[in-house]
């Protein structure tokens, strides 16, 4: 459905006046830039390199880092939630957490243990977020990861609730290797390809470094304020 | 609050700033630290300068083309269902916006920190229609429930009050029983926001920066807010004033970064979220109806003058951060939501010179401003055109200046009487006069002899100096 769009033409004739020229109706290319000093932070790192300058900028940002392969994962991720404190869980509803092999964690081992877990599911509506509300841990995938500013980012859906990442009292990031790139500059090229090819941006993207964080009062660093008090990311060395 | 904040005349605020010694203590640490940690970050970059003109040329070009971006915005919006009101005026943004919460019934809106909706005085027409409007960005909050103490800094709102003063406020307000840690402050005002998302009928956010190629926009936080506020509120309104606007997302990050890094030295904050449109069909969070209200208030009459490039600012603050001048006087002495350098320049243009004229003289004029600005704002000239105008065009300086400058024309024009009176100056300030040191000024010398010394006049006198040296005379 079309939105609506009022009081456009009075306002932007104005706009135009003051700038001494006519409105602009021929569809305008953008400038080719004088500087792009973007293009070159880390652009001759490797990946190793780049795994490198993630790993110790999560530290600046009380981040724990862990890395392993797809093999390990399960282990690794079952460990990093009773390191926080066990469940309840709750999770997207995504097919690489099959391709991953971590539906037996999910869905038996978890049971077993007693811990709580549930993944979100569009066609239960709003009970989704009583659980992200009520949960310990939010497990979410990273679609692409920025090394400089160790930054997951995540495309929403409706398999891929955006308050999983935003109301659990922790959240853990699984990020496939092949996602890292050097900075934000590659992420906005991505979605900038994504928009060209006619595809839709997701309604909302999220770029995500570490917990939430506060310095509002006497400028004291306080970690844990409207979102997670925790954030652990997995790199999977193999994916 | 409106962007006006209160009735004090310029001196009585200034007064009272500098007497503030907390404030002052305060604010000189922010600067201190936050500066540190910007430089630490623009350094890092081993090219600022070019990341600078980058950013330059980015706001530049769209000031140029505005027109065009932001009806490529609105066109963006509406295809992907959400609605546009372009407002003129605070009152036309602020009539839309109560229509919109009359339509929804809505008794409760939940915000993110937002210094447009501040400029138009959102939240009190909200409450005056019987809507609660709580603010969530924690500086904000603690501003809000302390009988809406108004903002001292455009990043760090409640930059003024120390950590038992927020205790104090919640104590009374909020029956809050546990110590001024800021992390149990913090943690209290979390218990108390989520239940205020979870159960508001609308979120209001500002805008970071909207991105004309494919109508989305950005919100960046440390606290992640916004992201609840976003996400949980059946309706959202995002409030944006009609400059903030990039071309495309590959703008959007440079200007992204360049605002963290100036802001606050971070390489990203916590949460940078870019939003498209109200949630898709089958989504659980995010919004169902989303509307954009673009705002001028006064902007575009800043367009095509000598004062465009004020329009360039991304509200990064490091001006703020960087100044002399309201390292000592603090943000409440502005009389603005806009303080330091950006609220000097900003305040008088979108708010007249009749409530502002005296910010444009809260300069040395040293050019700390234009320095750190990380899209070459040229803030300390900006600053001395406004004296200009002030002066040649309104015809109105400020009382002090128009007297001394008066004198000084008087006694300057005339050999004779310049010699007198720089003759005289060390026995008329003689009686203000301990060490060398003036330290109770009189007339236009009170202000500055307030806060600090000013060097007595030399008992010899320059020329004087020069005629003794030349006949060999001098002991100096």
């Amino acid at each position: 459905m079309t939105g609506t769009i009022q009081n456009r033409e009075s306002f932007l004739n104005n706009i135009a006046r003051q700038l001494g020229r006519d409105r602009l109706k021929e569809p305008l290319q953008k400038p080719e830039w004088k500087y792009n000093p973007q293009d070159k932070v880390l652009a001759d790192a490797t990946e190793d390199d780049l795994v490198e300058v993630l790993k110790s900028h999560c530290e600046k940002i009380n981040t724990t880092f862990i890395s392993t392969t797809k093999a390990d994962l399960t282990v690794a991720l079952n460990e990093a939630v009773k390191n926080y404190g066990g469940g309840p869980v709750v999770t997207w509803k995504d097919e690489r957490f099959t391709q991953w092999g971590l539906k037996d964690l999910f869905n038996n081992e978890w049971s077993k243990q007693g811990l709580e877990y549930h993944e979100w599911d569009y066609t239960s509506g709003d009970d989704n977020i009583r659980h992200a509300e009520q949960a310990n841990v939010g497990i979410t995938i990273s679609e692409v990861t920025l090394a400089e500013s160790a930054t997951v980012v995540l495309f929403s859906s409706k398999d891929r609730g955006r308050t999983v990442s935003f109301l659990p009292k922790t959240y853990i990031a699984l990020v496939p290797k092949s996602s890292i790139v050097p900075r934000m500059t590659q992420a906005a090229k991505k979605m900038r390809a994504m928009h060209q090819d006619g595809q839709k941006i997701p309604a909302c993207v999220n770029f995500i470094s570490g917990p939430s964080n506060s310095a509002d009062i006497e400028l004291q660093l306080v970690v844990g304020v409207h979102g997670p008090f925790k954030a652990t990311y997995i790199l999977i060395e193999d994916l | 609050m409106p962007m006006k904040i209160g009735n004090e005349n310029f001196s009585e605020r200034v007064g009272k700033g500098i007497n503030n010694s907390f404030m002052r203590g305060a604010v000189a640490g922010a600067q201190d630290s936050i500066g540190a940690r910007r430089l630490h970050a623009v350094e890092e970059l081993g090219n600022w300068e070019e990341w600078r003109s980058h950013g330059e040329e980015i706001r530049q070009h769209v000031l140029e083309h505005l027109d065009y971006y932001l009806e490529q915005l609105s066109d963006n919006i509406a295809n992907r269902g959400g609605n546009v009101y372009f407002a003129s005026t605070p009152e036309e943004a602020n009539d839309y916006i109560r229509g919109v919460i009359k339509k929804k019934s809505a008794k409760k809106v939940v915000k993110s920190k937002s210094m447009v909706t501040e400029e138009i005085n959102l939240n009190s027409s909200l409450e005056g229609i019987g809507c609660e409007v709580i603010e969530t960005d924690l500086g904000e909050y603690i501003l809000q429930i302390d009988d809406h103490d108004p903002p001292s800094h455009i990043v760090a709102p409640a930059l003024h009050k120390n950590k038992e003063q927020v205790r104090d406020v919640f104590t009374e307000k909020l029956g809050y029983k546990k110590s001024s840690d800021p992390t149990e402050l913090a943690w209290h005002a979390r218990e108390m926001l989520r239940q205020d998302y979870l159960t508001a009928d609308v979120g209001i956010t500002g805008c970071n920066f909207a991105v004309a190629e494919t109508g989305s926009f950005a919100l960046v936080t440390n606290e992640g807010n916004a992201d609840l506020v976003t996400s949980l509120p059946k309706t959202q309104i995002t409030v944006m004033g009609m400059e903030r606007i990039v071309p495309s997302f590959a703008e959007l990050e440079v200007l992204v970064s360049m605002l963290t890094r100036s802001a606050v030295g971070q390489k990203l904050p916590s949460y940078v979220t870019v939003l498209t449109g109200p949630r898709e069909a089958q989504d659980v969070d995010g919004p169902e109806e989303f509307h954009l209200v673009i705002v001028d208030n006064g902007r575009s009459k800043i367009l095509g003058t000598e004062f465009q490039s004020v329009l360039q600012c991304i509200r990064c603050a490091a001006c703020v951060n960087a100044c002399p001048v309201y390292r000592h006087v603090g943000g409440h002495s502005y009389g603005s939501i806009y303080s330091g350098p950006i609220g000097a320049v900003l305040s008088p243009l979108l708010g007249g010179y009749d409530d502002y004229k005296e910010l444009p003289y809260a300069s040395t004029l040293c050019g700390a401003c234009t320095e750190v600005c990380p899209v070459k704002i040229p803030l300390h000239e900006l600053l001395h055109k406004h004296r200009q105008v002030i002066v040649e065009k309104e015809g109105r300086a400020p009382v002090s200046e128009k007297l001394l400058m008066k004198a000084f024309g008087l006694g300057a024009a005339s050999p004779t009487l310049y010699k007198w009176g720089s003759k005289l100056a060390p026995s008329a300030m003689n009686p203000f006069t301990t060490d060398d040191k003036i330290s109770k000024g009189p007339g236009p010398l009170k202000a500055w002899t307030d806060v600090r010394d000013f060097p007595a006049p030399n008992k010899e006198r320059f020329r004087d100096w020069y005629k003794n040296r030349e006949k060999g005379e001098s002991k100096s």
